[in-house]
């Protein structure tokens, strides 16, 4: 950990904001498309026979988005330092023409982390616009809600990174996707309250669950109920930290071997 | 400064059984082209990488530029250019951005950059291709640019792992210029190479690596002269060897017999040849040329295959 310095890693960060800035028209696009299909498929569609009232005062559209906000935020930390970083690692070897200048590691691998927020961010910023237009009502606490972007954003980026450091083969990450990403992103309280529909056990697994924590602060935020946000925010940079750490040093002693 | 740029003790690298370096000394002059040589997996890119710091000591000391490796590492880095065996250009990037990029690692001021940017890709002659796409290079131009990206820092000590492996003569001739021309500049060279030509006409000194050892180290002329024979003479072996054999044994001659040529190791070829006639051994398409180091170094790694 000795090895990682804050200006090695924002070194980093410029070189993919870099490649991103030559063609950010059309990698921004695919952010505005994907949350209008879910908000229609699910919200406008699905939504027309979920019964009002309750949990989804002010419509299911209202209820589903603030979600699909988290898990924007979720994919875009996740994409980035899982399949980007690990093609980048072992086929395109620019680490190692990074690590050969006075970059370290440690730099480079906190770098990514760093980049995979600020697209998470990017990714999130959008869908919440997008939100507006489907009920979702434009109030400061919005503001809030794009302070927690990054932190989702870090909480993901730290899981994708610490599995990329873990595995040497890419077919890998079909297990990571069907049975972590897909189950979170189904049973995490996105499309309909957990608390009433799972028997006690398995909702104490969905609480533990990352995405159940940055969906109930998303959902808690946009619609000014407070309750257990603090928690969520805490249990999100708990596991980015811990996971960051775990990863930035298993990536550095790995390349130094 | 007369400080050593490198400076190796015992430099050991195993990964797990297998030593991969094993107990290598090695000092590098400021100003000198220094070459390794040695057969595939003798041990020469894994010593460049520990000495370029991105590959851990398993034991021995390491000093570059008088820093020590492991506790200087960002300071040493600094200070050298690498141009390693792959490319591993940023594909994501234009020509002209790869140095770019490339210079913020260092910390180079954004205008500082660009200007030794467009003077590198002139000095290696691709300023014509500076908008272009990575993929849309040829392999030379891929090495050159490599080259390139390795200058942007100016560094003190450039090392070169293979550097004209894989590349036509045009290519080659036109880096061993740029080479000799950064030499003239008072950059210290460190290269490894499969090509004899290149170590002979190139380096001050060399040393040859074999399973991890240093089996021979000095002048390229020096070690030629201490270890091979001044003159070989090639011929094709047509009819029996054994008379050969037996003439080269009386006179104290070292013959290498190969499928259906030979190589004899000789002090005066022209005088050897007469000596062989008076004998009534005549060798056919004969030819004379000077020991070189590829005699010296198939005679001291052996004429067997590595992996």
């Amino acid at each position: 950990m000795k090895r990682l310095s804050l200006r090695g890693a924002t070194r980093v960060w410029e070189r993919n904001l870099w490649v991103y800035s030559k063609r950010w028209v059309y990698n921004i696009l695919p952010n505005f498309f994907e949350p209008v299909f879910y908000l229609l498929g699910m919200g406008v569609g699905l939504g027309a026979y979920v019964a009002a009232g309750g949990q989804f005062e002010g419509g299911y559209t209202a209820f589903v988005a603030p979600g699909l906000v988290a898990a924007s935020a979720m994919n875009g930390g996740i994409f980035e330092t899982t399949y980007n970083v690990f093609v980048k690692l072992h086929f395109s070897k620019i680490y190692d023409a990074m690590v050969a200048t006075p970059l370290s590691f440690e730099d480079v691998a906190a770098g990514e982390i760093l980049w995979a927020v600020t697209r998470a961010t990017l990714y999130g910023t959008a869908f919440l616009a997008i939100t507006l237009f489907f009920g979702v009502p434009l109030t400061p606490r919005l503001l809030l809600a794009l302070a927690a972007l990054p932190l989702i954003g870090f909480c993901f980026a730290a899981i994708g990174t610490a599995f990329t450091s873990l595995i040497d083969s890419i077919d890998l990450y079909t297990y990571f996707w069907t049975l972590f990403v897909t189950p979170s992103f189904v049973f995490s309280g996105i499309f309909f309250p957990i608390e009433e529909r799972f028997p006690p056990a398995l909702i104490t697994v969905a609480e533990l669950t990352p995405l159940y924590n940055a969906v109930h602060m998303m959902r808690g935020i946009v619609r000014g109920e407070w309750e257990g946000v603090g928690l969520n925010a805490l249990y999100l940079a708990a596991v980015g930290l811990a996971l960051s750490f775990f990863a930035v040093r298993r990536l550095g002693r790995r390349f130094l071997a | 400064m007369s400080e050593l740029v490198v400076q190796a003790r015992g430099l050991t690298k195993s990964y797990g059984p297998l030593v991969a370096v094993d107990h290598v000394d090695l000092e590098v002059h400021p100003g000198e082209v220094f070459g390794m040589l040695g057969p595939n997996g003798a041990g020469k890119s894994t010593t460049m990488r520990m000495i370029y710091r991105v590959s851990a000591l398993t034991s021995g000391s390491l000093r570059v530029f008088g820093l020590e490796a492991g506790r200087d590492d960002r300071a040493i880095k600094s200070q050298l250019g690498v141009v390693p065996q792959m490319d591993n250009l940023d594909e994501e990037l234009s020509v002209l951005d790869n140095l770019l990029v490339y210079a913020r690692f260092y910390g180079l001021d954004r205008a500082l950059a660009r200007k030794r940017a467009l003077e590198l890709l002139e000095f290696l002659e691709l300023s014509a291709r500076s908008k272009d796409r990575i993929r849309e290079l040829s392999g030379g131009m891929k090495r050159r640019l490599t080259l390139a990206r390795g200058l942007m820092n100016e560094p003190r000590l450039l090392i070169l792992d293979e550097p004209t492996t894989g590349l036509d003569p045009q290519v080659r001739i036109l880096l061993w210029d740029k080479l000799a021309e950064l030499r003239g500049r008072g950059v210290t060279l460190l290269l490894s190479t499969h090509c004899m030509d290149e170590a002979e006409r190139l380096c001050d000194r060399l040393m040859i690596l074999d399973h991890g050892h240093v089996i021979a180290q000095g002048p390229p002329r020096e070690l030629i002269a201490n270890q091979v024979t001044p003159q070989v003479i090639e011929a094709r072996l047509e009819g029996e060897l054994e008379p050969l054999e037996k003439a080269c044994a009386d006179l104290g001659v070292e013959l290498l017999p190969a499928v259906n040529r030979v190589s004899l190791f000789v002090q005066d070829g022209r005088q050897m040849l007469e000596e062989l006639e008076r004998r009534g051994l005549f060798l056919n398409g004969a030819y004379i040329r000077p020991g070189n180091l590829e005699d010296l170094f198939l005679k001291l790694t052996g004429r067997s295959l590595r992996q």
